[in-house]
């Protein structure tokens, strides 16, 4: 031990002036590899967990108030008709009412506007049990086919309407475009027509860059099978903003889509005369159909959702902190007490 | 030969070129997750798959491939220390006599080797003959048993002539012997040779990885080679190990599988009902024309083609990336490792080394430490420190127990608190400064009273020329004169022999010279005075054996006196004093009793002047005894040399310090006061292990020896080996009644067993007896072990009491037990690389096992379990969102996320924080761990990944999915618009604000999880959200037919929209409310010890409250029974004890 001891006492002395493979051994100081990077240890103190509690009730209280009171500012008018434009004489045979081509599947419906409704009033159509998110359903489209004229042909995801039985290529193709819902609606207050602003209700982003201005339909809706809508064959697919509407699948199986928007303002108590081509088919799987008017505040629909829950979670939270102010108080533990460590409160254990 | 033997070519490599590719696949794919991986990826190549087969095949490529490199690269190593070892050279007989060099790995059986000084045998080999005429020859067996005292062997007599290359020409034998098996002392066999059979047995046998030593050749015939040898039997195959997290994380990895088949079950059966009675209505799927999996007219089969879909869709319930991720940790735990400078040792210039990364964390849960003595525990070096002659103790230089005592009386009667501050640094500097004075190896000894000849004014120098006497000529070592130094050194059988050697010659009595019939002594009284050679014929030889406990020359002086000089344990030579010979028997007495308690090793030194007469008479009786032939010679020698050794006189006490690695006795201590138990495995004998035990305050005064030796017994009865283990079984029973029915609190057991005794007490019936009483006493050492038998014992260990083992030596003899343990740690850089080859971690020194467990073990412990529990939390939370969406989907097997955000989530989009909190998070410093040994039984209590801590995160996950979901859904709902230009929220909307969500929820999580923020977790936690929205921005503008629906999704979408981000603040928040309240409620009400020691460091405390922070710090220490403070508590307890008896009047509460 001592004559090594010796030797490396040497060794150190020349390792100064020459650098032996023994040092190359010696880690490098650093402070991260020695882990003594510096660092901050929050901690939660009884301060800090009242203080974090309080700040989201004092935060979360009054979004909660905003929200609400501007989901309560909207003004919404629903009105079902899924069941009502069935003529009485066809009710228990909705199916061949609506598949059948030759009947008269126009229908009248009145609303009565309880507020008023400031400009702009969205219209919306409202379906329901309908699997727009269906992986079958979501898959068939191609995205290449509505951007590219040189690519009409890509259509082997949108199986089973890709191609018509005679092999040519369907544009749009896919069930979701096969399956665009085509009923149409006509306001008129008094008899004067509303005038539907049908500009504007896609994404810009769709129209600019999903779907482009140089496809035209073709082939569509001619096979054995009639889905939904047809469309106007000589307007390009980024002016068909009904469809671009559609393409956009819904996350859930009952959603709205936007159909217009009315630039004037409805007043109160107008009766408003709605004209709807009950075309499509939601009777083979008992979906209902709802038309809405509906204004739009900052958040945007009628949805007191959000308001109720900041409400809710802000004043748990505001309970949560003077709980923690009332343990405090009452089971007080001064920080650091050396008491509450584990030898010191079962010594019995730790002598084991 | 009828029978094929073995090559000697060894391999210890765990693959070759052909069984890598198969064996390390399989040893992949033996994890449970690889597997399920492994069928998804095959199965993403078919149209069932919801997710492109890239996403699933490139994550598992990179998992397996990096682990198997990472195996390959290990193996190698393996093999190039096969090849190197393979490829040593040996000189084997060619033909007529001439003997040339050749490979290891070329030896056959009954090959003649010539092997030459300090070269390792390459085989089993039988010795024929050596340069010595009477056949003899010294063999180290470090590397078989640790030991590094010489071994002497014995060739058969008939062999002798075969001296020379030249007698090897027309050399004909046969040996038959017993077949190959691992028990190193034993051998039986017998050799025919010019017509006569001779018998032959373990001293004639030299066995392979031993070293001959002070011989200059011998020669040999091989006997077992390659894996026949022994030491080969004594290894054992080197498992792949795996930490209990990791085993416990599979199970977790089997829950979470079953709940994958749930969900999927439920899905697919959703499924099929939804596609038998409901799809056929739903014309816009076109139910008439579908193919078979969507087909309504065979729900059965699309139901099942579902599952397969279900069971791939649901996947992020398992964590793939956790494989990754806990690799990547480990690997940079392990680089901590190997760069802390703390466990660099300056001395030999290595650094600490994680050979494998894969049991970092269960460094933090060891129970259990089986440790080896020689070269682990000490440097095997023996100073001579203290004697006690004619009743004079000598010596000042103190122990390191001596030192802490000292120390901590004055500081008690400074602050009156029972604190006993062994700072790492503190008492090693006076130790330290004392080795650095003296250069004389083995020879620490400072008085100068005895030095430099001054020991001739002594008033009892007659009694001190004595003790010199015996000191040179008890004896059975063989002096070396170093030509540069001119200095003589002396390979003894013991070290403590050779400390007294070399002792003897400082203080003028060189030993220089040995003949077959004398020992030639240079005496030189004082430093003025001529040398004078002296020759002491030595006339008998009564050998050292552990039965014994002493050893006697009997030597005629030049003067024609005859003395007979014994030198043994204190109780055995005080029991044969003659009447008139115990003059200084208290006085020595009590000096013995203070050695021991300081440590040291202890020798009674007496001797007895005889009449020629009377030595005669013994003589013949003696050589009639050494000449009898049978089974009772043995007994017949005892018998005689007991008639000579009595009516000894007293001369002294010799005090030997077994030289202690550095730090060793303060890790020791550390150790224990972190909980961990230590057991001693050691090859030497008993005596030295006890001597040991004491040094490293293992055993102390006062504490309760329970001592498990075989009863010798008659070989000759039929069933002497059952009587034997009855007798055994007693011992233990008894001892387990006495540990029982013990009273005192402060009483401590220490069991000793030996070899012969392991034997028998590890078969079956008695094993788990011996266990429960071994677990029961505060320290364990088993001597006379062989490599077989430490991993025995750790394997009884390690299986019986179901805790974390670690096994720490130094040597080949440790190899099985560092293997068999559940860690293995070897101690590189002494000797050999075996040990070091087959550990896990490698250490230059015992000391850093300190900070290697308590700092490391702790922080990895902590720092795995934490993030193995948030990885199931995240991937709970993620994956069930998908499940709760297809319930709203018919169950068609639609993600609400884009492919993309999906394949990113476990790649890059949480992965770094938890990489981070997993090779960063320190919940106290390194030096509060230190100062903090009790923190360390935390992961010995496996408080942070037991099942109720499992389940709490999982239920965390669980909710918080719940509440993604659901409020996402909710405030996205379909059915209102979301905007204030009246668009309504589509799937990738909803898909897209509900994943920012998810990202915002897990890493708010895991901020509150951490304790411990360096600017890397800031940037990884925070990083991550940021490049979530970096990710969105990118994508969204890049190709539409890319992104598709995710097209400008934040700019135009969702970024101009308050509702997404008041929706995010919201989730995020309410996700991590349950969470914050329970560790705010635990931290106020039920804080664990390092929250209150945070909240000291955070407020100073330990500043400002010197006494406190010093007290919290002794009592966090475990109270021990073993190790260094428990000796000092002890040592105060008698002094106090001895206080109270001085001054009646004074009543402290105090058990003695």
């Amino acid at each position: 031990m001592s004559s090594s001891l010796a030797s490396v006492s040497t060794a150190e002395e020349s390792g100064d002036t020459s650098p032996q493979q023994k040092q190359s051994k010696k880690p490098k100081y650093s402070r991260f590899t020695q882990q003594e990077l510096p660092a901050c240890k929050p901690l939660l103190t009884p301060g800090i967990v009242i203080g974090i509690f309080a700040l989201i009730a004092v935060v979360f209280i009054p979004i909660g108030l905003a929200s609400l009171s501007a989901s309560e500012s909207v003004v919404e008018v629903v009105d079902r008709y899924d069941a009502d434009c069935v003529p009485s004489d066809m009710q228990g045979r909705e199916l061949d009412f609506i598949q059948n081509s030759s009947t008269n599947k126009t229908c009248t419906r009145r609303l009565i506007i309880p507020k008023t409704m400031k400009s702009p009033v969205h219209i919306y159509y409202e379906l329901d049990n309908f699997y727009q998110n269906h992986r079958r359903y979501v898959k068939s489209r191609s995205d290449k086919q509505l951007l590219n004229p040189s690519k009409e042909g890509e259509t082997k995801i949108c199986a089973p309407e890709g191609n018509t039985p005679d092999g040519k290529p369907i544009v749009p193709c896919g069930l979701i475009a096969w399956s665009l819902f085509n009923d149409t609606y006509t306001f008129s207050v008094n008899s004067k027509i509303i005038q539907v602003n049908k500009k504007n209700i896609a994404w810009a982003s769709d129209r600019s860059h999903k779907f482009s201005k140089d496809v035209y339909p073709k082939n569509f809706q001619k096979g054995a099978l009639i889905g939904g809508g047809k469309l106007n064959e000589s307007i390009p697919l980024s002016e068909q903003e009904d469809l671009i509407v559609w393409m956009r699948t819904a996350a859930l199986p009952t959603f709205r889509k936007l159909y217009g928007r009315i630039e004037e303002d409805l007043l109160a108590n107008e009766e408003i005369t709605v004209v709807i081509d009950n075309n499509y088919n939601t009777y083979s799987f008992g979906g209902k159909k709802k038309l809405v008017l509906s204004t739009a505040s900052w958040i945007g629909g009628k949805n007191s959702f959000l308001g109720v829950a900041y409400l809710t979670v802000g004043g748990l939270c505001l309970s949560l902190a003077l709980g923690f102010i009332i343990l405090y108080l009452f089971k007080p533990r001064t920080l650091g007490d050396p008491s509450y460590l584990s030898w010191n409160r079962n010594p019995s254990a730790s002598a084991d | 030969m009828p029978l094929k033997y073995h090559s000697n070519y060894i391999s210890t490599t765990k693959y070759n070129v052909i069984t890598f590719l198969p064996k390390a696949i399989f040893e992949q794919f033996r994890r449970v997750a690889n597997l399920y991986f492994l069928l998804a990826a095959i199965l993403s190549l078919t149209p069932v798959a919801p997710l492109s087969a890239v996403s699933m095949i490139a994550p598992l490529a990179f998992v397996v491939g990096l682990s198997m490199a990472k195996e390959a690269l290990e193996d190698w190593r393996r093999f190039i220390q096969d090849m190197k070892v393979n490829s040593r050279k040996v000189a084997v007989h060619k033909s007529e006599g001439l003997f040339g060099y050749t490979h290891w790995q070329k030896l056959r059986v009954g090959d003649l080797v010539k092997v030459e000084k300090d070269q390792f045998f390459p085989a089993d080999l039988l010795l024929l003959s050596s340069s010595y005429e009477d056949g003899i020859c010294y063999v180290e067996t470090m590397n078989l048993d640790g030991e590094t005292n010489l071994k002497v062997k014995r060739s058969l007599e008939v062999t002798l002539p075969l001296d020379e290359d030249e007698a090897f020409k027309d050399f004909r034998g046969i040996i038959r012997c017993e077949d190959p098996n691992s028990s190193l002392y034993s051998f039986v066999g017998n050799f025919e040779y010019q017509q006569q059979v001779y018998a032959l047995d373990p001293n004639q046998i030299l066995l392979r990885d031993s070293k001959l030593r002070n011989t200059q050749y011998i020669y040999g015939v091989v006997i077992f080679t390659g894996h026949d040898t022994k030491v080969m039997q004594n290894s054992t195959d080197s498992p792949s190990k795996r930490s209990r997290i990791e085993k416990k994380m599979d199970k977790i990895i089997y829950v979470l599988f079953s709940v994958l088949v749930l969900i999927s079950l439920i899905s697919s059966i959703g499924f099929a009902v939804n596609t038998k009675y409901y799809m056929p209505n739903w014309w816009f799927l076109e139910p008439k024309n579908t193919n078979d999996l969507y087909n309504p007219d065979k729900p059965a089969l699309s139901g099942l083609f579902h599952l397969i879909t279900a069971l791939i869709l649901y996947g992020y319930l398992i964590p793939i990336s956790l494989y990754v991720s806990t690799e990547v940790v480990k690997v940079l735990q392990a680089m901590f490792i190997n760069q802390d400078l703390h466990m660099y040792d300056e001395e030999t210039g290595i650094p600490a080394q994680a050979r494998t990364s894969n049991l970092n964390e269960e460094l933090g849960q060891v129970h259990t430490i089986l440790s080896d003595k020689t070269g682990t525990l000490t440097c095997n070096q023996m100073d001579f420190l203290k004697c006690s002659i004619a009743g004079v103790s000598y010596g000042v230089g103190s122990t390191e127990v001596e030192i802490a005592a000292a120390k901590h009386m004055s500081s008690e009667s400074d602050f009156g608190t029972s604190e006993i501050e062994i700072e790492p640094s503190t008492p090693m500097t006076p130790v330290f400064e004392r080795v650095r004075k003296s250069t004389i190896k083995g020879f620490n000894f400072e008085d100068d009273r005895l030095m430099n000849g001054s020991w001739t004014h002594e008033p009892n120098s007659g009694k001190i020329l004595m003790f010199f006497r015996i000191l040179a000529l008890c004896h059975t070592a063989i002096p070396e004169l170093n030509e540069e130094t001119g200095v003589f050194t002396y390979e003894a059988e013991s070290p403590d022999e050779g400390a007294f050697l070399v002792a003897a010659r400082e203080f003028g009595f060189e030993f220089c010279k040995r003949t077959q019939s004398s020992v030639f002594v240079r005496e030189r009284y004082s430093p003025a005075d001529d040398l004078v050679e002296r020759e002491f014929k030595v006339l008998n030889l009564l050998e050292f054996n552990s039965k014994r406990k002493r050893m006697s020359v009997i030597v005629r002086d030049e003067s024609g006196q005859i003395l007979l000089l014994c030198k043994g344990a204190d109780s055995i030579i005080f029991e044969r004093l003659s009447k008139t010979g115990r003059t200084f028997e208290g006085d020595t007495t009590r000096h013995l009793s203070e050695y021991g308690e300081a440590g040291l090793r202890t020798l009674a030194l007496s001797y007895r002047v005889l009449e020629e007469s009377e030595y005669l008479a013994w003589n013949a009786e003696f050589v009639k005894a050494k000449t009898s032939i049978g089974a009772d010679r043995d007994v017949q020698l005892e018998r005689v040399a007991e008639l000579m050794e009595k009516e000894l006189i007293l001369v002294g006490a010799t005090a030997v310090e077994d030289k202690l690695q550095r730090g060793v006795p303060q890790c020791i201590d550390k150790l224990a006061q972190a909980g961990l138990k230590l057991w001693v495995l050691t090859g030497d004998k008993m005596e030295t292990a006890i001597n040991i035990g004491y040094a490293c305050s293992l055993l102390r005064q006062g504490m309760k020896q329970i001592c498990l030796s075989a009863a010798p017994s008659d070989p000759t009865q039929p069933n002497a080996k059952q009587a034997v283990k009855e007798n055994l079984s007693l011992q233990i029973s008894n001892a387990i009644q006495m540990v029982k029915l013990e009273r005192d609190p402060h009483a401590a057991f220490a069991l000793i067993i030996d070899g012969k005794a392991l034997t028998h007490t590890l078969q079956d019936d008695l094993k788990a007896r011996f266990l429960e009483l071994a677990v029961n006493c505060a320290s364990v050492i088993c001597c006379r072990v062989s490599p077989k038998q430490k991993a025995l014992v750790t394997r009884l260990v390690k299986e019986g009491t179901g805790k974390t083992t670690l096994a720490v030596g130094d040597g080949a003899n440790d190899v099985g037990m560092i293997q068999e343990a559940d860690i293995g740690v070897g101690i590189s850089g002494v000797e050999g690389m075996q040990a070091v080859m087959a550990s896990d971690f490698a250490i230059s020194q015992f000391r850093f096992l300190e900070r290697l467990l308590v700092v490391h073990g702790h922080w990895c412990y902590k720092r795995v379990a934490q993030m193995i529990c948030y990885f199931f939390y995240k991937n709970i939370a993620f994956g069930l969102t998908i499940f709760y969406f297809e319930a709203f989907t018919g169950f068609s097997g639609q993600s609400v996320y884009d492919d993309w955000y999906m394949l990113l989530f476990n790649v890059v989009l949480t992965s770094l924080p938890v990489i981070s909190l997993g090779a960063f998070e320190q919940d106290v410093s390194s030096e509060v761990c230190l100062q903090f040994p009790a923190l360390y039984q935390q992961g010995t209590k496996n408080l942070f990944f037991d099942w109720y801590r499992i389940l709490g995160w999982m239920g965390n996950g669980l909710y918080s999915s719940l509440v993604l979901y659901f409020l996402s859904v909710s405030i996205f709902s379909s059915e209102s618009a979301f905007r204030s230009d009246g668009q309504t929220a589509d799937m990738a909307a909803v898909g897209t604000a509900m994943f920012t969500c998810i990202i915002w929820a897990v890493n708010i999580q895991i901020a509150l999880t951490m304790s411990h923020f360096t600017w890397i977790q800031h940037l990884f936690v925070w990083g991550s959200i940021a490049s979530w929205y970096l990710f969105l921005l990118a994508y969204g503008a890049g190709s539409p037919l890319i992104s598709g629906n995710a097209f400008q999704i934040l700019v135009e979408a969702l970024g101009p929209t308050a509702v997404y981000w008041l929706s995010t603040l919201f989730i995020a928040v309410v996700c991590n409310l349950p969470y914050l309240a329970h560790i705010s409620y635990q931290r106020a009400c039920n804080p664990l010890d390092h929250h209150v020691i945070q909240e000291i460091k955070y407020y100073k405390k330990d500043l400002e409250d010197h006494d406190m922070w010093k007290r919290e710090r002794s009592k966090a220490r475990q109270e021990t029974k073993i190790g260094f403070t428990a000796r000092v508590e002890a040592k105060i307890r008698h002094l106090k004890c001895r206080l109270h008896k001085k001054i009646p009047s004074l009543t402290i509460q105090t058990v003695c």
